[in-house]
């Protein structure tokens, strides 16, 4: 079967749509989740780094500024995974059924 | 072709060894070290083994797509290691502990910077790269555009970054090795240089694979047994070890937070916007998309790659905090004994001294080599992208219109890589001791401003045009090379005027603007026909991005 043909009959799927939408959506949601705390942080940093020199316990050493940064780190990765997994497994699963149907 | 690898290989083992001797008798520079024997015997193990492997290596790398993307045959986790590899440099290492050692918690705001970039990548670009590209990011940058205009272009752009790139890290690598070997500046690129194109040359992508992955598991074997022998010191108590740093600081409590370097925030603003973007725009990590055999190992690779450098980063934090009180206080790291005064090997070494300070002469031997190695690893995988750019792009495409045999355009990328090998070592020696560090700035401003625009808006929106893209990326090669020209940096630091131009030393907060913006507005104006087809295109170029219908799959041997 022809390239275009096999094309037609994805962009026909309401599954590729589905797929396209639910993608879509949930990469620009985690984008947001990475970026926003980040520029938070950017901003507290430049504008009221105070914020970040607040101690974790009473007589303590450590500021909370240490651990914020490490979370931003540490959560970056762990999305990074949470991305991986749905688009590996149901995101792909999708993608398969759609070829497959195209391909008939 | 093996009797010429085995004679390169020979040569360059020649060059080293006599380098030791010759070095022993030079007037040794002020910066310059006794030889470090452990260190270079070390090293020469790495260079042995690696050199193994790319003789194993050019028997399998026989078409094209053998030597641009090892086959496509690269696992996801061999290729997030490698792409961790490529990302850490020795710049890496030295620069962020140096700077938690000096600046305390901003230090760590950097690092997180440089890190922010990875998440993004994966969500807006890992699996669309794969299913788009085949062997350069041009390749997805003129998919549907022209492709002689866009095609040189994008490859200007990649050699741009290339450039400036390779110059930060011959420059770093003759200072840091005449540093730690004790070997002479000129030898010191001279060596890197030459085995970067006996690997690029024989190996391709597949030697140049292995080279990352064993430096990536290196450095981070060695940072991490650094810092379990530094924590060590401090009986496993960070508590303990932030108390001392504080106590040893010359900012005291201060260094617990915030200070200088981020204090303006537009500054900081312009800052990270070239990091995280520039990153997307590095072609010789784009390229790294090409290697896995499908988006899915693409996906894992970036997993990977991100856990492997906020580990790295997290690392490196502990490191230079550790060396505030441990290298600090401590007299024999300091010129003339004077604590406090110039540190020795300069503002770099904090992380090298703290090795020899826990682990004696035999661990900074081993950190030494690893530094070397980083560079070697960093270097090819930048030629690898050069050398890719001028054979692919410009000689396969553009030039010959696709009519080139592979035979042809082995040919040419070996040329490639022996030429941008040489222009390596002789740009290293010409950039001899200059200030380097605003082609950092340089780097990540040309790789966001002209790289990531036309990338990212080739695979998102269907208004691109030939036009808009190409002027758009002008605007942005321009505004991001003249803003430099006129920062700090350059205006006052290197060109000695009074007062900057441009206030910001990292571009990218106007000029990636403009870059987008030229791109848009010369996009929506042009109504010429061949931009109503490539508009046309980009349904058929959606699709195979979305389902990877028709991409490039592994190539069988």
């Amino acid at each position: 079967m022809s390239q275009p043909n096999i094309q037609a009959k994805i962009r026909s799927n309401p599954r590729f749509a589905e797929l396209v939408g639910k993608r879509t959506r949930f990469a620009i949601i985690l984008s947001l989740v990475v970026l926003l705390p980040y520029y938070t942080f950017m901003f507290i940093v430049s504008t009221q780094p105070q914020l970040l020199a607040t101690k974790l316990t009473d007589g303590g050493i450590l500021t909370i500024g240490w651990p914020v940064a490490a979370v931003i780190i540490i959560g970056g990765w762990l999305l990074t995974g949470v991305y991986v997994s749905r688009a590996n497994g149901e995101f792909d699963e999708i993608t398969a059924e759609v070829l497959k149907e195209a391909s008939k | 072709m093996k009797r010429s690898l085995s004679a390169l290989i020979a040569g360059s083992l020649l060059a080293i060894s006599f380098s030791v001797l010759a070095a022993g008798g030079a007037i040794e520079g002020v910066e310059k070290q006794p030889i470090n024997v452990s260190a270079i015997a070390m090293f020469m193990i790495f260079v042995l083994a690696t050199l193994g492997i790319t003789k194993w290596a050019a028997g399998k790398t026989k078409t094209t797509a053998d030597f641009y993307t090892a086959g496509g045959g690269i696992t996801g986790f061999q290729n997030g290691l490698a792409i961790a590899g490529d990302y850490m440099s020795a710049a890496t290492l030295l620069g962020i502990t140096s700077m938690v050692y000096f600046k305390g918690y901003d230090g760590f705001v950097y690092a997180v910077c440089f890190f922010i970039g990875w998440p993004i990548i994966l969500f807006l670009m890992a699996e669309r790269l794969r299913n788009l590209g085949k062997f350069t990011f041009a390749d997805i940058a003129s998919y549907r555009l022209d492709q002689n205009r866009i095609r040189t272009f994008a490859a200007i752009g990649s050699l741009t970054v290339v450039c400036f790139y390779l110059i930060v890290q011959m420059v770093g690598a003759g200072q840091l090795i005449q540093l730690l070997f004790g070997l002479e500046y000129n030898t010191a690129v001279a060596v890197v240089g030459i085995l970067m194109m006996v690997y690029v040359t024989f190996g391709g992508m597949t030697a140049t694979t292995w080279v990352q992955i064993i430096k990536a598991c290196l450095l981070l074997g060695g940072g991490i047994t650094l810092m379990l022998l530094t924590l060590a010191q401090f009986g496993w108590s960070l508590d303990n070890l932030f108390t001392k740093a504080i106590e040893s600081h010359k900012l005291g409590e201060k260094m617990m937070a915030p200070g200088s370097l981020m204090a303006d925030p537009v500054s900081a603003f312009s800052l990270s916007l070239g990091l995280l973007f520039g990153t997307a725009g590095l072609p010789h990590i784009m390229m790294r998309f090409f290697t896995v055999p499908n988006a899915k190992e693409a996906r894992k690779s970036v997993f990977y790659a991100t856990g492997f450098i906020g580990l790295f980063f997290l690392v490196t934090i502990v490191l230079g905090a550790a060396a505030i009180s441990i290298v600090g206080t401590n007299p024999a790291f300091f010129d003339g004994g004077q604590v406090g005064g110039k540190l020795i090997g300069g503002n770099n070494m904090p992380v090298m001294h703290l090795a020899k300070a826990v682990g004696g002469d035999v661990f900074l031997g081993f950190l030494s080599a690893v530094a070397f190695a980083t560079i070697l690893a960093v270097v090819s995988g930048l030629a690898l992208a050069g050398a890719s750019a001028i054979s692919h792009d410009l000689y396969a495409r553009v030039i010959k219109k696709g009519t080139a045999t592979s035979a042809q355009e082995m040919k040419v990328t070996r040329f490639a890589s022996v030429g941008l090998g040489l222009t390596a070592i002789l740009l290293g020696i010409l950039f001899k001791d200059q200030n380097v560090l605003f082609l950092v700035a340089l780097a990540f401003g040309v790789a966001s401003s002209v790289n990531f625009p036309v990338l990212i808006l080739s695979m998102y929106w269907k208004g691109l045009t030939t036009r808009g893209a190409l002027w758009g990326g002008i605007a942005g090669l321009v505004s991001s090379v003249g803003l430099v020209i006129l920062s700090p940096t350059v205006w006052v630091k290197i060109l000695g005027n009074k007062a900057a131009i441009f206030p910001y030393d990292h571009p990218a907060i106007v000029s990636m603007t403009l870059a987008f913006f030229v791109t848009w507005l010369l996009s929506v104006t042009d109504k010429s026909a061949r931009a109503a087809n490539e508009k046309d295109a980009f349904e058929e170029q959606y699709i195979r991005a979305q389902t990877g219908l028709g991409a490039s799959g592994a190539h069988a041997h």
